[in-house]
């Protein structure tokens, strides 16, 4: 009996899916086609900088002097509008800057704090244990943290990468096949942005900051140091995790084999044995 | 399907015997310690984590501008979560400190004791009554000083003098004078 | 119960024997998981997977209470807290990698033991209990899991509960006052959050609960086989300890050496980009999808894309959006009647030559093809084909075991567990020794 409404019931869920769903389904696929957005056409998949990130792959390191030049492009260019919360002034000695540095840095940032005895918010110099401030941002568009942008993002470090380095005009034989494509006024295009129109002005121009050791501003270099250095906001144990992996897993594979020598021992006595 | 009934390797199963109990003893002991080593370092990371994190840790020094403080004014600081007095006593008050008779105290200590060379003036204690950890009366301007001028512990009746000792009421000892330098002339470091 | 043959315990030193006249535990671990319980002998490492589920389920339980000591579940600081677990805690990172991939790793070796299960028919007489038992602690991870997902309040968490408590907005009357009353709320806020926290720290404890019974259930009859015949006699078993302990630690290194590999290298590859956004209700990610332990159930969700009308008269009979529910409810429930559906007397697959056939070139592709589509976008041809599995994974469970287990013509058993590893003669036979 249980066996006979079942055997109705899964009839009727299959045939309810393939008949009402699947069949029109297949049939509008056909007649209707439909046609994807131009944007997906115009997109670009996320790459790296050639010869990839210092911190890339199991035995990856921070490049210091790299982070120390990406915390100068977020500083000059990126905090005009993008603020990094989650990090603290403190952090940044992970970067290899002295006790006297940091405190030094973070008393050139405004904290705001409300002040019981005016009864409003106003601003005190920054502290090392304070984080870095909001900023107020008043223009078109909506510009994210940057904290943990690289793990927000598919291939994250990359992502800023491509992003930061790919302004540009869309690909003309692209546009030949989708002539209706434009980017919006006001707007920018972008093909590794999600939908390829961003609201954000290329940030970067050759020699917008003066490295202090001396290594040229190019785009590229600038796009590559700002990305290890969003790395670094976005997960500041990266390296310590890797580090701590290979111990672990040397650890494991030996007590691994370990049991596994003791278990054929174990099961040595009672298996089978071919006959010499 | 690939399952244990297989037959074991001839060579294993002979080298097994042949090297006796000792071997096999040997391997399944260290497959037991490694698996106990695996388990204890696990402990480690468990046990570690419900220590001060990093931001607790970076907190644990305060530093205060003490320049603004005016003889007889005190200010209330946070050090640790918890309140510090840093008071600059006027003359008459370190008199009146140094007047005392140390060997009278219940928590003998001169004035000089509590206070940092060059700087007697200023007194810099928590403010954490030593009976049962309330909060003293008497760095704010207008609140109760008890009997002695410094600071008076409205839970429990403690009084405390102006060098922050303990002269009359339940508390065991002096107010404690944390670990603190000066950084500069204006500045000390707490912590 | 169990075999005539099992081994007793037997206290040693005098506090064992104080002990075990005032409370046995020793004995219980002995019977239980030591040498008092006899096993059959032939089990291959598919068996492996019961003990390691419950490995991840203390780890879970270990690492969610330490991660509770550092966490608030309010929707104003949920993700700052986690954040602070990452970049603060003392080997917070630590915790939260192996707390978010243990969730995974756990999902991982449940779905190769309901597989196990599903081969080799576990869950035929008399091992019904078990099995029943088995499906209450999936649904029981189902949602802990769910709400597990919520707490960090990051994008994916936000949106994933705004669309699984919608599903309970899809019951016809009670719908939508249930789902205001699931979330205490119009849409998941401090309320929800909050008792998804609780219930997520409860429900494990509940698991372990049913595990327990899960277990008790399992030592009556005893563990089935890759046979499926029954076990006969004394030489058919080996004690649980230490034949099946040190297998199943070798089993252990080998899944944590995976396990290693995930948190300290991908630690991030298994969940996606959004949850590191914070909850914004009013912005939704372009593309919204569970974790991938549910994506074959969100597969069949989204497959039925069209009322169920009558023909050529436009009358809706039943809503597209509630037979997706019913159906994917649906999917996991029926597996609570699976042992009356499959009567075929043999157990296993490797004696069924026409089951085994719809096992690996029917079920298999189907959750496999149900696996894919489900964390692929609602876009052609994923939808098609989740629609054809979907159709095939009813058709498996409720048509074509019942139908297989009356026509199937199945091969001939080993008379007994022994003959099928030594062979008919019983040559190279040997008895199991004796625990050390």
């Amino acid at each position: 009996m249980i066996r006979i409404g079942a055997i109705a019931v899964g009839l009727f869920f299959a045939a309810v899916v393939f008949l009402w769903s699947f069949v029109p389904g297949v049939i509008t696929y056909f007649t209707e086609p439909t046609e994807k957005a131009a944007e997906y056409a115009f997109h670009e998949k996320a790459h790296g900088p050639e010869g990839g990130f210092s911190f890339d792959g199991p035995f990856g390191k921070w490049d210091y002097a790299q982070l120390q030049r990406g915390y100068q492009v977020y500083k000059e260019v990126c905090a005009a509008c993008h603020s990094i919360e989650y990090v603290a002034f403190r952090n940044l000695e992970e970067l290899g800057y002295n006790e006297a540095e940091v405190k030094q840095e973070a008393s050139t940032f405004n904290i705001p704090e409300y002040n019981a005895d005016v009864a409003e918010v106003t601003t005190r110099p920054g502290l090392p244990t304070d984080h870095f401030p909001p900023v107020p941002y008043f223009g078109a568009g909506d510009p994210p943290d940057l904290s943990l942008m690289t793990k927000a993002r598919a291939n994250g470090s990359n992502y800023v990468y491509s992003l930061l380095t790919g302004y540009g005009e869309p690909d003309p034989e692209k546009l030949a096949k989708y002539p209706e494509f434009e980017t919006p006024a006001g707007l920018y295009f972008n093909p590794y942005f999600a939908n390829v129109n961003i609201s954000m002005a290329p940030p970067l121009m050759e020699g917008i900051v003066t490295y202090n050791d001396g290594t040229e501003a190019t785009v590229s270099q600038m796009a590559q140091d700002v990305s290890a250095f969003l790395t670094w906001t976005a997960e500041p144990t990266l390296i310590k995790r890797k580090q701590t992996g290979w111990p672990v897993l040397g650890f494991l594979l030996f007590a691994t084999i370990l049991a596994y020598l003791s278990k054929k021992q174990i099961w040595a006595s009672i298996k089978p044995r071919k006959k010499d | 399907m690939a399952d244990t009934t297989g037959t074991a390797t001839p060579d294993a199963a002979t080298m097994a015997a042949e090297d006796g109990v000792r071997r096999r003893d040997f391997i399944h002991i260290a497959a037991v310690s490694a698996a106990g080593i695996g388990g204890a370092s696990v402990l480690y990371p468990l046990v570690s984590q419900m220590a001060p994190s990093k931001d607790v840790l970076a907190a644990s020094s305060t530093e205060v501008d003490v320049s603004a403080i005016e003889p007889g004014q005190a200010i209330k600081a946070e050090f640790r979560k918890q309140p510090l007095f840093v008071r600059r006593l006027t003359q008459a008050e370190i008199d009146e400190a140094n007047a005392v008779d140390v060997g009278n105290l219940r928590d003998a200590e001169t004035l000089a004791d509590r206070t940092k060379a060059g700087n007697e003036d200023l007194l810099v204690t928590m403010g954490i009554c030593t009976h049962l950890g309330c909060v003293p009366l008497g760095a704010a301007e207008g609140e109760n000083k008890g009997e002695y001028g410094g600071y008076f512990c409205p839970c429990h009746g403690s009084h405390y003098d102006t060098a922050g000792r303990i002269r009359k009421g339940p508390a065991p000892s002096n107010l404690v004078v944390p670990e603190y330098e000066f950084t500069s002339d204006s500045v000390i470091r707490v912590g | 119960m169990s075999f005539a043959w099992a081994r007793q315990y037997e206290p040693q030193t005098g506090l064992t024997k104080w002990l075990d006249e005032r409370l046995p535990l020793p004995r219980l671990v002995y019977n239980a998981v030591g040498a008092g319980y006899p096993v059959p002998r032939n089990l291959n490492y598919m068996w492996n997977f019961g003990v390691l589920a419950g490995f991840f389920l203390v780890l879970q339980i270990v690492t969610g209470v330490v991660l509770a000591m550092h966490y608030a579940a309010n929707q104003l600081v949920a993700f700052q807290t986690v954040e602070h677990i990452m970049r603060n805690v003392i080997w917070g990172w630590l915790m939260r990698y192996a707390h978010a991939n243990g969730a995974s790793f756990f999902f991982i070796v449940v779905y190769l033991h309901i597989f196990r299960g599903f081969f080799y028919s576990s869950y035929k007489a008399p091992r019904e209990m078990i099995w029943l038992l088995g499906v209450v602690i999936f649904l029981l991870m189902m949602a802990t899991a769910f709400m597990g997902y919520v707490l960090p309040w990051g994008q994916m968490s936000y949106w994933g509960a705004q669309v699984i408590t919608g599903l309970f907005g899809a019951i016809p009357m009670v719908g939508e006052t249930l789902q205001v009353w699931i979330l205490g709320g119009f849409a998941p806020d401090n309320a929800a959050l909050n008792r998804f926290f609780s219930l997520h720290f409860l429900l494990p404890f509940v698991i372990a609960g049913v595990v327990i019974l899960h277990i008790w259930a399992l030592h009556i009859p005893g563990s089935s086989n890759p046979t499926g015949v029954e076990v006969k006699s004394e030489s058919d078993t080996v004690p649980f300890h230490p034949y099946y302990t040190a297998k199943d630690g070798f089993g252990l290194g080998v899944i944590l050496i995976l396990f290693g590999i995930m948190v300290f290298f991908l630690p991030n590859a298994l969940g996606h980009p959004d949850n590191y956004i914070e909850a914004n209700p009013l912005s939704t990610p372009a593309h919204i999808v569970p974790e991938w332990y549910f994506w074959p159930f969100y597969a069949i969700l989204r497959a039925f894309t069209q009322d169920l009308t009558i023909p050529f008269t436009g009358v809706v009979l039943i809503e597209a959006k509630l037979l997706g529910v019913i159906a994917m409810f649906g999917s996991i429930l029926i597996w609570f009647i699976l042992p009356w559906l499959d009567k075929s007397p043999v157990r296993s697959g490797h004696y069924r030559p026409t089951f085994r056939k719809f096992f690996w070139f029917g079920l298999i592709p189907a959750m496999i093809a149900l696996f894919i589509c489900g964390g692929a976008p609602a876009e052609e041809p994923y939808v098609m084909i989740s629609q054809v599995a979907t159709a095939y994974y009813f058709l498996h469970f409720l048509v074509i075991l019942p139908l297989l287990s009356s026509i199937e013509k199945t091969e001939p058993l080993p008379y007994s567990i022994t003959e099928s590893v030594l062979g008919k003669d019983g040559a190279g036979a040997a008895t199991p020794r004796p625990a050390e």
